[in-house]
Order: C-alpha cells, then structure tokens, then sequence
C-alpha cells in the first residue's frame, strides 16, 4: 500500500431478523418506559443493513484488497447465516443475557468478523432502519472516521 | 474544520484480467468479472473536502469550482468509456474499485487548491465501494 494513502474496501450486507428490546434486570414498568414498543412481548423485526470496511494492501496481481468471494463466503459463515431470518433474542447465544440492541448487534458481528484472514477489519456499520445506523471500531482508534 | 461532499455518478465498462495469470487462474480468482468482453457499471463517486469557510464567502470552496474539476478530471475521463482499454491511468493495472479510488485520489489531489481532498469513496454497485484517505487523516480529523 502506497504510504500516503490509505484504502479501505467496503460492503454491505442484508439480513431480517426479530428482536426484542427487554432485560429481566428491569420492573415491567421499567422496561416498557425505557424500550416502549420495542419491549412488546413478542417481539418485532428489521431489515438490517451491514456495512463491512476492510483494509490492507491492494494485491497488484489482482487489484484488490481481499477477494470479494472470500469475504463473502466469511461474512455468510459467521454473520449472515446466524442472524437471517432469525430471532436475535431467542436463536444467537451472546443476546441471551445481553439486550438485543443495535449497539449490542455491532459488537457481536465485529467480534465475529475480526477474524476474517486475509485483510484488517477496520469497523463495521449496523443500519437498523433506513433512519438510524450504528458504527463500531473495536479498539481501533483510527476506525471511525468522519 | 468543515467537510464538504460532492456526488457524481459515471457509467463505464471494464473487465479483470492478468496477463500473468493463466486462463484457468484468470477464471478462479476474478470469476464473471473475467468475461472477455467485459461488463459494466454506473458508478458513484463521492468527493469530500476538508477546510475552513471562507469568512467572505462562507465557503471551503465554490463547488461550481469542485464541478467543474470532477467533470474534467472524472467525466471527461470515464464516463462512458471502457476503464481498461481507454483510460491511461489504469493501464497495467486491474480497475477494481480499490484501484479507481486511487488514481481518482491522485488526480483530483493536486488540482484541489482551496481546502484539501479528505475523502473519495468509489461506489461500483450500492453494495460495494472503495474508501481513500491519506494516511494519518483520520486522527486529524478528530481534532
């Protein structure tokens, strides 16, 4: 990678998923007045929208910082095929005691694609809606840029 | 410090391949993107420029001035036109997104003069794009 430049490559990526907003460490009431809605018992879905940066060297033999298929195949091995079409409350392990926020999501899909081999995950962005969206670095202090 | 952005879109055609790679090899690694006669994409492109406004002007910079240079530097060069076989500054090289962004990177760098090039983000598809800063830019932005 030329030293002056810094290249990142980006992707996005589509799931629905259920949730519900509610911790047993909260009254009914309490609950209801911290979620609202989103603490209704059964629970509603999004159709989330994943935003994966990567960077590292652009290969000159192919012009690219990692091989979408690779990418693609990581990100539908340990993100897509857990959260789509699922219950994030009821079917992933790590929001069994953990609030099924978008805040929360972040940092499980970033947990679950920091090992992806063959570039460096620099962040991740979760759009829960087309209205709100959610970004997270890691311990990477140069990973939320403006 | 205030950024600015300006979105253009283009539309041209290309295709990987490398001469060095042999058919099979060209087939594995670049896929449907190594069809002989090559494909196509309407591009977006999105340049952001860091500066403090003018006080009389209230401006980083007129973006008629940016408009005018993405038309001549990006348009004139790209759009409807086939990245590999037409465009000088790709030669040799594979025009993934990765690599668009950098020679966009370098040919609107210098001809930005009021406010400094920040940011290029190259869009090949809605779900796919290419990020250029320079080095270090980002905890110079956060301050």
């Amino acid at each position: 990678m030329s030293s002056a430049l810094k290249v990142e490559l980006g992707r996005r990526y589509r799931f629905s998923a259920s949730h519900r907003l509610h911790t047993a460490h909260l009254s009914k009431e309490e609950n209801n007045r911290v979620f609202g809605k989103c603490s209704n018992p059964y629970g509603h879905g999004h159709n989330y929208v994943l935003e994966v940066s990567l960077s590292g060297d652009v290969d000159p033999a192919t012009g690219m910082i990692a091989n979408l298929a690779d990418l693609d195949a990581f990100v539908t091995d340990h993100v897509l095929e857990d959260f789509d079409h699922k219950s994030l409350n009821e079917d992933i392990p790590a929001f069994r005691d953990r609030v099924p926020t978008t805040e929360n999501v972040c940092i499980e899909i970033f947990r679950r694609l920091k090992s992806f081999p063959k570039a460096r995950l620099e962040r991740i962005r979760v759009a829960e809606t087309g209205k709100n969206s959610f970004e997270y670095a890691g311990d990477n202090p140069e990973g939320n840029r403006p | 410090m205030v950024l600015i952005t300006r979105k253009i879109e283009f539309s041209a055609s290309h295709l990987y391949h490398n001469p060095n790679f042999s058919a099979e090899e060209n087939r594995r690694v670049f896929g449907k993107c190594n069809n002989p006669h090559g494909h196509g994409h309407n591009y977006t492109l999105e340049v952001t420029v860091a500066g403090e406004p003018d006080p009389v002007t209230g401006m980083v910079l007129d973006l008629k001035e940016l408009k005018e240079i993405l038309e001549r530097e990006v348009m004139q060069r790209m759009d409807h036109r086939h990245l590999n076989y037409e465009v000088p500054e790709l030669a040799g090289q594979i025009p993934t997104c990765e690599n668009i962004a950098q020679v966009l990177w370098r040919l609107l760098d210098p001809k930005i003069t009021r406010g400094r090039l920040h940011h290029v983000r190259l869009y090949e598809s809605p779900d796919l794009f290419a990020d250029c800063y320079r080095n270090g830019a980002a905890a110079a932005g956060k301050q």
